[in-house]
């Protein structure tokens, strides 16, 4: 099972790179072309990563960021929710770079492998940036009564984390 | 604008409750520390990342992507019933949702928001049930191969980066489900 998952990205690329071949399509320009983009993406968020990162360091070092996970900690526990987690829960449905970096960090804090590590990556991998995603689609269809989308969107955010919290659990055992 | 209140209250919340905890010189390490980590942590990710979209870039190209969404076309009929006769919006929707699980992120949002665009004609301003729907699938992150996650679990020294997937795929379809039930129910009572 465990390799499974280790050789999924690698058997991803050779079927999809075998399938393009047969298909007749230029595997080497299409890889270049789309590592040029990434390139491009990944640069773009630099500059908000610095930003945020900094605005992070600064308030975990202020001790703030403790002081709020000790207000919320025992509704977090209750839920199951690793009170460590909070600086993310808040930010993710605001900002995405933001939620990378005090992903990121929590990952490195903890240990990528650890609890906290995993579940920090399982609520970035399986939630969105709500409010920055309903703003965009709204504005572009030009709506201005929303009706129920916000709270719907924002009962799945809550389903996704509470379910990362519970699927780590579940999947890795509870240290 | 949100962003430039956000930022301004966490720097705010960081300064003054540093100075109140006596921490004050630790922030001011934490700012220029933060910003080092900003890059480091850019630049860490950034292989795994623009493989990834190498990658992705062939999948659309040999047509992997519209195969995908031809197979989700049934399915997302059922999920948008006003417009399952409509071919541009199922055209549109189907697309988003295989570019979503895809993780081609680029081309999921023109083709989620040409979906939204005629959808909302001659709404006069209210989001349909269809729309609705349209975006708390978007809210919800559907993605099968979380690369971005995966590349700074493997920055950070994790024995399987991708160890995570069953978990991640686990709390997106409850998530998911959770959303859209929560949007079935409220597109009764909410008019």
């Amino acid at each position: 099972m465990e390799l499974f998952f280790t050789m999924l990205v690698p058997c991803v690329m050779l079927a999809v790179a075998v399938t393009a071949l047969l298909r007749r399509v230029d595997v080497w320009g299409a890889v270049t072309d789309g590592a040029r983009m990434g390139l491009k993406v990944s640069l773009s968020i630099m500059p908000p990563l610095i930003g945020l990162l900094t605005a992070v360091y600064m308030l975990r070092a202020s001790g703030a960021l403790d002081l709020l996970r000790d207000v919320l900690s025992p509704a977090l526990t209750a839920v199951g929710i690793p009170p460590e987690t909070v600086s993310l829960l808040l930010v993710r449905p605001v900002s995405g770079s933001a939620a990378l970096g005090v992903g990121a960090e929590l990952i490195r804090t903890y240990g990528p492998d650890s609890l906290i590590g995993r579940t920090a990556a399982v609520m970035l991998g399986s939630t969105e940036t709500t409010f920055y995603t309903i703003a965009v689609y709204f504005g572009a269809a030009k709506i201005a009564r929303t009706r129920y989308a916000v709270p719907a969107a924002l009962c799945a955010d809550a389903a996704g984390f509470l379910a990362a919290a519970w699927a780590v659990r579940l999947i890795f055992g509870g240290n | 604008m949100a962003m430039s209140v956000i930022w301004t209250v966490m720097v705010g919340a960081a300064v003054l409750c540093g100075l109140a905890t006596g921490n004050g010189p630790a922030v001011a390490k934490g700012a220029l520390d933060g910003a080092a980590a900003g890059v480091e942590l850019c630049l860490s990710t950034m292989g795994v990342m623009c493989l990834w979209t190498g990658v992705m870039e062939v999948m659309r190209r040999c047509g992997i992507a519209d195969a995908l969404s031809r197979l989700l076309r049934p399915v997302l009929r059922r999920l948008y019933p006003g417009y399952a006769q409509d071919q541009r919006v199922m055209d549109a929707v189907s697309a988003n949702l295989s570019a979503n699980l895809l993780g081609l992120g680029n081309a999921a949002t023109p083709l989620g928001l040409e979906a939204a665009r005629r959808m909302a004609e001659g709404s006069g301003g209210t989001a349909s049930d269809g729309l609705c729907m349209l975006v708390v699938c978007n809210t919800a992150s559907l993605q099968l191969i979380p690369t971005t996650v995966a590349s700074v679990r493997a920055a950070a020294g994790s024995a399987a980066p991708f160890d995570i997937l069953p978990a991640v795929w686990l709390a997106s379809v409850i998530s998911v489900t959770v959303g859209i039930t929560a949007a079935r129910l409220l597109s009764k009572v909410w008019r």
